[in-house]
């Protein structure tokens, strides 16, 4: 469990605002199950066993600390700095997902809630869920939008394995935001038996701040490493960013780091001239959706946009309200990366360092290429491999011709 | 006095319940939205709910996304909506008008623009569904001066210290959801709604109106006897949505509506 130091970020307030952003937005039936939840969560953290039991899984169930790696012929053929991969492919279940799901599964045992609900784009969060769900013995239902399912079948097939109830959602764009849609509808309708575990740094206070909090261990660790591996702070952190948890995990330990820069880089899709991206920090407005007040892509009418990326878990039109503040603060800086750059550096990462990326953290990757080429030699960049590709081999393989 | 007002007025001087009926703009198409009205009112709705369409309706069940979705394949916004109320003033002065809708619409328009064209247009309330008081004070400071009602929704989960505060900073009415659950579902306990409503009708002056649920006369008379006005709305737009011709669809309308009007009356 992250504990806070001098210096850190103090936000959000005590109603989950960063600055403009976030909030709660939400159907009254669903704010006092927010409250039960921030209190018992405010709780966990005061409590030693709740911390010790979050602390024990990370590192025999989830097998952390996840290694940071050199990746020095990826870096080489990048251009100059040195480059590290924090390794949240190694987990189980292989993202980052988990951090936060096994979180949210001990609040929920504290809850007495005995049925699961989550949303889910790539698949990952879903199968993290599904995971932690298997583990406690509980019901478990996963909404996805139903082209999701179609260009991430081995995760659906992964999460009805693992027991869990796969549940196609055919309205809207049937990709994460309708998958979100859904899984707050279950949730207002089911709101005394289950806890929905979202599983970004998005949605109603308090899962922005309590996500980011199970995510810090990324950044905690990373920042460890590096001091201990290279007797240094990084200079460059780079993630990826669709609601944005693997980014914020990594980039809060560091945010009162002022030599450390961070870079988040959301999906380009087929370029920022085009409609077609996934882009809200770069091309969107300010609105509500999902329960926070933050970055959306938006019409001017303020209906939201359907949007695209390569990448199914980058592929949703809001961001976490803590990215939306950071922008705004000029704390991070926000860049895109398009399809086809991240499948440049999924097929450069695979090749020189035996290391296939999920389609999201190869946007990340394809960021170190750009930002090492006008970097120093001495300078050294932290990349968060947020994920493994297994996931994404039938959508390249689709690109490339071939059907498996 | 404010048209909500006078019409609840109106309702205890006779003694009768209020029938609330829901539909959403340019459903079917934004020709559609004038008559449907009118002919709402003329069969006996006390108050017109007007759903704004909106791509991702979190809170509401099939019947209301589908309506929505309708709405939005004719590119019916916040604005034409009101443009849809304003064409509605020209015949019917009296029948308060509610918006329904989310709150990102708003935004886009802008707060201070959107109260002055809703007020210009002849909207007499607001509800937000995904806008609790908490975060509603910016909206209800550019809606309060131009007599336009923020009206909050209480839910079965809420606690009675919450409905005291809701009550407190509310207007128009209290909106009580009648289940845990989205628009149209069909868990609805009258038993325990009239518990509920007991208990807030002891909190407030304002009147209490019950909807998500609701969708035959039978159990809008049982509603309302516990309530002061009722709506009604999955079971409206599902006439709407249907496949008959529009003509056909307004008598259905009709028919609906006046058996609701005559189911509160009688009990």
């Amino acid at each position: 469990m992250y504990r806070h130091r001098a210096g850190d970020n103090e936000l959000p307030d005590s109603a989950g605002h960063f600055g403009p952003y976030g909030g709660r937005f939400v159907a009254e039936t669903l704010m006092s199950a927010l409250d039960e939840l921030t209190q018992v969560y405010q709780d966990a953290l005061d409590d030693p066993t709740f911390v010790a039991d979050f602390k024990t899984d990370l590192a025999r169930y989830v097998g952390r600390p996840s290694p940071l790696y050199e990746a020095k012929r990826f870096a080489a053929k990048a251009g100059n700095a040195r480059v590290f991969l924090k390794r949240e492919d190694l987990n189980h279940t292989g993202a980052h997902k988990i951090n936060n799901t096994i979180g949210q599964a001990l609040l929920a045992s504290r809850m007495g809630k005995r049925r699961i609900i989550a949303e889910t784009g790539a698949g990952q969060h879903g199968v993290a869920t599904a995971t932690v769900a298997a583990r406690l013995g509980a019901e478990c239902t996963v909404y996805m939008g139903s082209t999701d399912i179609e260009r991430q079948k081995p995760n659906v097939y992964r999460m009805k394995m693992l027991g869990a109830h796969v549940q196609a959602v055919d309205s809207g764009s049937k990709t994460l935001k309708d998958a979100m849609n859904e899984a707050m509808r279950d949730w207002v309708t089911n709101i005394d038996t289950t806890h929905y575990i979202i599983g970004s740094v998005a949605g109603p206070h308090p899962y922005p701040v309590m996500v980011r909090d199970f995510q810090a261990v990324i950044g905690e660790e990373c920042r460890e490493q590096c001091l201990e591996q290279i007797g240094q702070l990084p200079d460059i952190l780079i993630a990826c960013v669709g609601g944005g948890s693997n980014a914020m995990g990594l980039f809060y330990p560091f945010l009162h780091d002022s030599t450390v820069s961070m870079i988040g880089v959301e999906a380009g899709g087929e370029g920022m001239h085009t409609s077609r991206h996934a882009a809200p920090l770069n091309g969107g407005t300010p609105g509500v959706l999902h329960g926070a007040n933050t970055y959306l892509m938006a019409d001017e009418d303020g209906l939201i946009l359907d949007t695209h990326s390569i990448s199914a878990g980058l592929d949703y039109p809001g961001v976490g309200p803590e990215h939306a503040y950071l922008k705004d603060a000029g704390r991070v800086k926000y860049v895109t990366v398009t399809d086809e750059e991240a499948l440049n550096a999924f097929r450069l990462l695979s090749e020189c360092e035996g290391i296939v990326p999920a389609l999201e953290s190869a946007h990340a990757l394809a960021q170190a290429v750009k930002t090492s080429e006008s970097s120093d030699v001495e300078d050294v960049i932290v990349v968060n491999l947020s994920g493994r590709g297994d996931k994404d081999l039938e959508t390249v393989a689709r690109i490339d011709g071939v059907s498996l | 006095m404010s048209r909500l007002g006078a019409t609840f007025d109106r309702l205890q001087r006779l003694d009768e319940k209020g029938l609330i009926t829901f539909i959403t703009a340019g459903d079917p198409n934004l020709s559609a939205t004038v008559p449907a009205l009118k002919k709402l009112a003329d069969a006996g709705a006390d108050v017109l709910e007007l759903g704004v369409p909106f791509t991702d309706p979190e809170a509401d069940g099939p019947a209301i996304q589908r309506s929505s979705e309708r709405a939005l394949l004719n590119r019916v916004t916040l604005r034409k909506t009101c443009e849809q109320v304003a064409l509605f003033r020209q015949h019917d002065e009296v029948t308060p008008v509610v918006l329904m809708g989310y709150m990102n619409p708003i935004l886009a328009l802008g707060i201070d623009p959107f109260a002055q064209l809703a007020a210009d247009s002849g909207v007499d309330g607001l509800i937000v569904v995904n806008l609790p008081p908490e975060e509603a004070a910016e909206l209800n400071a550019a809606l309060s001066p131009r007599g336009i009602d923020l009206i909050l929704l209480v839910a079965p989960t809420t606690p009675i210290e919450r409905i005291e505060a809701l009550a407190s900073s509310g207007s128009g009415f209290l909106y009580y959801v009648s289940i845990k659950g989205i628009t149209g579902a069909d868990h609805l306990d009258v038993t325990d709604v009239a518990q509920r409503v007991a208990s807030i009708k002891k909190t407030t002056d304002l009147p209490v109106s019950v909807g998500f649920g609701i969708k035959t006369p039978e159990a809008a008379a049982a509603v309302a006897k516990v309530a002061d006005a009722v709506v009604v709305g999955s079971a409206l737009v599902d006439i709407l949505g249907g496949e008959n011709a529009f003509e056909e669809s307004l008598k259905e309308l009709h028919a609906l509506t006046s058996a609701l009007k005559r189911a509160i009356r009688a009990c």
